[in-house]
C-alpha cells in the first residue's frame, strides 16, 4: 500500500485526488502504523518548515520516517515543503533541523536578491535530462511550483533545475529517496504522469 | 524561466455560474462543473472560483461545489465567497481548494490575514482587493457589502504584504464585465508598491489588453467575461502574449 502522509496541512486532499484519478490504491493517513506498514510513502507538504517539523516530531514521525526510509529502504517521494524537509536544515520560521536524509539547507529562495517577486509562484520549466521518474514526459515541460525557499544539495544526487533568476533544484533523488519542489498534483499531464511513475516503481 | 498566468475567473451565486457589470447587472451562464471541466480540458494554468454572494448572504461557498470541480481539475484552484475563519479555510481546502482568496474578512477583521497565513502559509492566501475611483478620482478601496474600508490603497497593501499573504488579487469595480481593456495605470502603480505576485482582474477585453497588463507590472491575468462572451479563450491570449515575448506555457 501507498500511504499519503498527513500532516494536517495543506493540500493532501489534491494529492489524493490525483492517486484516484489515476486508480492508484492509497491511504490518507498520519498514523504510525499505517506507516510503518507502507510500500511506498509520498510526502506532500505546505506551509512553515519550522511548524512542520516540530509537528513530525510530536506525532513521532520523524523517527519512524528515519526508520523507514533510511533503515528499511522505502522509497519516499516528498512533494514541496515535504521534499525540503529531506534536507539537514532549513531557515524558515527560525531554523531547524530537518529530516536529514539529503545533505542540504533550505534557504530563502535567491530570485530576491535579483529583483524577483517571492514566493515563486506558477508555471515554470524543468530540466531534467534523464531523470527516471520523468520517464515519457517531454524534457522542458512546466511544472506548478508555489514555493518561497530552495533546496541547496551539498552533496551529488540527481537533480533537475528550473530557472527564476538563477537555476535551483526542482527535483532531487539520491537512491529511494526523492523530492520534487513543484506540485506534481496541480501540474496537470506531466505532473500526473511523475506521480505514476513514481508509484509504479520507474525511478 | 517563470510563465505568466492567465486565469479564468469563476463567478457564483452559490450555486450557478454567472457575470456580473459593474458588480451588478447579472447574467446567468449556468453550470459550474461543467464550465469547469470545459477550462480543464482546454489546460489553463489556474483557476479561481467565487462566490460573490457568500458574503453577504453570511454563508459559505457550496463546498459540494468546490469538491467536484476539483475531482476534474489538475490545475491549482482558488476558491473565495464567505470564507471568514481558520475552519472555512480548512474546509475548502479540504474539498479541494489549493489556495483561498480572502476579502471583506481582510479588513472586517484586521488580524485574521496575519493567522490565517500563519497556520495555512503564504502560499494558501490570496488577498483579494475591490478598487474604485472615489469623487476626487483617486483609488479606494471599495467594499460589496457596502461597509465603509478604513484603509487607503496605500495602507491596505501594506498592511497585507506585511501580513504575509501570498499573492494580491487586484480587481477594479469600475471596469468589470465592461471589456474596455485592464486600467494600466492602476496596475503599474500598485505593482510598483509591492514584491509579491499581482494577479489583476476587471477590464479585459482582447489578447492584447492581456499582454499589456504585463507590461504594465502584472505577474498574472485573470478574467471572466472575455471567457464567457467572446470566442477568445486563454489559450489565444497566451499566443498573443507570446508573440509580444512575455513567457508563458502554451
Amino acid at each position: 500500500m501507498i500511504t499519503v502522509i498527513n500532516l494536517g496541512t495543506g493540500n493532501i486532499a489534491s494529492v489524493s485526488r490525483a492517486l484516484k484519478y489515476l486508480k492508484i490504491p492509497h491511504a490518507v493517513s498520519d498514523n504510525p502504523g499505517d506507516v510503518s506498514k507502507s510500500e511506498k510513502l509520498i510526502f506532500p507538504g505546505v506551509g512553515n518548515f519550522f511548524e512542520v517539523a516540530a509537528r513530525l516530531k510530536a506525532l513521532g514521525l520523524d523517527k519512524l520516517l528515519k526508520d523507514k526510509v533510511l533503515g528499511d529502504k522505502v522509497p519516499i517521494l516528498g512533494i514541496c515543503l515535504g521534499m525540503q524537509l529531506f534536507a539537514g536544515f532549513g531557515e524558515e520560521g527560525g531554523g531547524t533541523e530537518g529530516l536529514g536524509f539529503i545533505k542540504g539547507r533550505v534557504l530563502r529562495h535567491r530570485a530576491s536578491q535579483h529583483g524577483l517577486r517571492l514566493p515563486h509562484i506558477g508555471w515554470n520549466d524543468v530540466r531534467f535530462g534523464d531523470f527516471k521518474v520523468f520517464s515519457s514526459i517531454n524534457d522542458n515541460s512546466c511544472f506548478y511550483f508555489v514555493h518561497s525557499y530552495e533546496m541547496i544539495t551539498d552533496e551529488p544526487v540527481t537533480s533537475a533545475f528550473s530557472n527564476y533568476g538563477v537555476d535551483f533544484l526542482a527535483a532531487v533523488q539520491k537512491g529511494h529517496i526523492l523530492g520534487v519542489q513543484f506540485h506534481p498534483e496541480k501540474s496537470q499531464e506531466p505532473g500526473l504522469k511523475l506521480l505514476k511513475n513514481f508509484c509504479e516503481g520507474r525511478f | 524561466m517563470l510563465r505568466h498566468r492567465v486565469i479564468p475567473i469563476v463567478l457564483l451565486d452559490g450555486y450557478s455560474v454567472l457575470k456580473t457589470i459593474k458588480f451588478d447587472v447579472r447574467r446567468n451562464l449556468g453550470n459550474p462543473i461543467v464550465v469547469a471541466r470545459v477550462y480543464n480540458s482546454r489546460n489553463v494554468d489556474e483557476l479561481i472560483l467565487l462566490d460573490i454572494d457568500a458574503s453577504k448572504e453570511n454563508r459559505g461557498i457550496d463546498l459540494h461545489t468546490v469538491n467536484a470541480v476539483a475531482s476534474e481539475c489538475f490545475m491549482p484552484l482558488t476558491v473565495g465567497g464567505g470564507i471568514k475563519t481558520c475552519a472555512d479555510i480548512a474546509r475548502a481546502l479540504e474539498a479541494g481548494a489549493d489556495k483561498v482568496s480572502l476579502n471583506s474578512v481582510l479588513f472586517e477583521k484586521p488580524a485574521f490575514a496575519k493567522e490565517a497565513v500563519s497556520v495555512f502559509g503564504s502560499q494558501c492566501i490570496v488577498a483579494s482587493i475591490d478598487v474604485k475611483k472615489g469623487q476626487v478620482q483617486k483609488y479606494e478601496l471599495y467594499s460589496h457589502s457596502g461597509r465603509t474600508i478604513n484603509f487607503s490603497l496605500e495602507d491596505a497593501l501594506k498592511f497585507l504584504i506585511d501580513s504575509g499573504v501570498g499573492e494580491i488579487l487586484l480587481n477594479n469595480a469600475d471596469l468589470d464585465g465592461l471589456m474596455s481593456g485592464y486600467d494600466l495605470g492602476l496596475i503599474n502603480y500598485v505593482s510598483s508598491l509591492m514584491s509579491i505576485p499581482l494577479i489583476v482582474a476587471g477590464g479585459a477585453a482582447s489578447p492584447a489588453d492581456c499582454s499589456k497588463a504585463i507590461k504594465a507590472g502584472a505577474s498574472a491575468v485573470a478574467a471572466a467575461s472575455i471567457f464567457h462572451f467572446t470566442s477568445i479563450t486563454p489559450q489565444l491570449c497566451k499566443e498573443e502574449m507570446h508573440k509580444d515575448d512575455i513567457p508563458v506555457r502554451l
